[in-house]
């Protein structure tokens, strides 16, 4: 999991201090994956290094009253928060955790096309899936023990598609009972399904 | 490649219900050339089900094209469309529809006898549409005195006889066991890679893998495409991590 990307998508919704990001963090991802304050300041660092985020207030960046800095992101910060949402988490590379924390902060991020970040991963976890299935009927198919391990990686596969379709079916429910959207801070990525002409039954 | 088996474009589906209109399907496009076998998925009421019937001429879409080995379905006559339903299509349904009072090769040999095939010829079609499904040996028995594995096998055998191209199967693992659904992929798999053109619709992501595409619909639009990655470049997180 990236908090990188987890801090920038909290500032999308506006400028704010470490420890607020902290808390906003922990309360969109139920406290199940809880940052310390220090992991958080070392990651905006680093943020504002790479030019993603800025200092929020004086040019000079000195502290508030109370001698925190608020930041902000930037253009290119957005960028970063829109590739991150349009493309799906690796099926070895990462922890499963990271998808269930962007699709926590998918919900909660103004602007974002939750269907379509389901359906990205969705797309991306079932072409690992037919590619296990091939593996399955070329190579593994008298090889009792190799089929079995790849089986395994099959219905984990199955298991977070079954998640995902869970998901899109709750938040077509949510959406239905909010007729109207919040405006939007950010424009959904780019490669986005029209989720604009859902018909609603 | 060789000609595409069926090929729909623009592919849409109105319902009326008094003033309103229900999109069944929205400007569905899907080809599928011999040897291929496409999985469609899809939550309830996503429209799977309606693209399977209209790509078997068993619906008629409110506009589009539906091209069966060539055959623009919607201009062809009542009688030519019934003629393309039963020589071109094979169709595999959940409920296997199999006749309990007729044996297995009784109930596959029935629908080329309907079709006006010589009732000894039709046997020995049937017959080698069993022994290709594996259950050769079951030809005499009734559908009560088979395995719902056994029971299915007919069916797809029945969807198979002849020379038909283009095999729909709608939730064909239905109440099967895992191992006995795989069974059921594998043979519809095999069919296709000996020519057929296949579509399936499922909602098990697992059974859908076995296919070389994934349509995936929602409300009636199709909304992304997958197929197997190549290699382990793709199992990489695109967007870069920490």
């Amino acid at each position: 999991m990236s908090i990188r990307h987890g801090l920038l998508a909290l500032l999308e919704r506006g400028p704010s201090h470490g420890y607020q990001l902290r808390a906003q963090f922990d309360s969109a991802t139920g406290a199940t994956w809880p940052l310390n304050v220090g992991q958080v300041y070392t990651t905006l660092d680093r943020l504002e290094r790479d030019g993603l985020v800025a200092q929020d207030g004086a040019p000079d960046g000195s502290p508030d009253g109370e001698g925190r800095i608020a930041y902000r992101i930037t253009d290119a910060g957005r960028a970063e928060v829109r590739t991150w949402f349009g493309s799906p988490v690796g099926s070895r590379a990462a922890p499963r955790d990271e998808l269930a924390i962007k699709l926590a902060l998918a919900v909660t991020t103004p602007g974002v096309d939750v269907l379509a970040v389901v359906q990205t991963q969705r797309s991306a976890t079932m072409s690992t899936l037919q590619e296990l299935t091939r593996l399955k009927v070329r190579e593994a198919a008298d090889d009792l023990a190799w089929s079995l391990v790849l089986d395994s990686l099959v219905f984990r596969a199955e298991a977070e598609i079954r998640w995902l379709d869970h998901c899109e079916a709750r938040v077509a429910r949510a959406a239905a009972r909010r007729p109207t959207v919040p405006p939007a801070a950010a424009t959904p990525a780019p490669e986005a399904a029209p989720a604009g002409k859902r018909g609603r039954r | 490649m060789s000609a595409p088996v069926l090929e729909l474009s623009g592919v849409t589906r109105e319902h009326r219900q008094g003033d309103l209109v229900v999109h069944a399907l929205r400007g569905a496009d899907l080809t599928v050339a011999p040897g291929e076998l496409v999985a469609v998925m899809g939550a309830s009421g996503s429209g799977k089900s309606t693209l399977l019937h209209i790509a078997g001429g068993l619906d008629t879409p409110t506009a589009g094209q539906v091209l069966v080995e060539g055959q623009e379905l919607t201009r062809l006559s009542a009688a030519a469309l019934a003629a393309v339903r039963r020589r071109s299509v094979g169709y595999v349904f959940q409920d296997l529809n199999l006749i309990p009072a007729l044996t297995a090769v009784e109930n596959v040999s029935l629908p080329r006898e309907l079709d006006g095939v010589r009732g000894r010829q039709a046997r020995a079609e049937a017959r080698a549409a069993l022994d290709e499904v594996g259950i050769g040996e079951l030809a005499d028995r009734f559908p009560d005195e088979m395995s719902g594995g056994q029971q299915q096998r007919v069916a797809i055998a029945r969807a198979l006889v002849g020379e038909r191209r283009l095999l729909l199967a709608d939730e064909p693992t239905g109440a099967l066991d895992s191992t006995t659904g795989e069974e059921v992929l594998r043979l519809l798999r095999a069919r296709c890679a000996a020519g057929a053109a296949g579509v399936l619709v499922t909602h098990e992501a697992r059974h859908a893998a076995w296919a070389d595409r994934v349509l995936f619909l929602r409300d009636g639009v199709v909304v992304d495409t997958s197929g197997p990655v190549t290699g382990a470049e793709s199992l990489l997180p695109a967007g870069g991590g920490a």
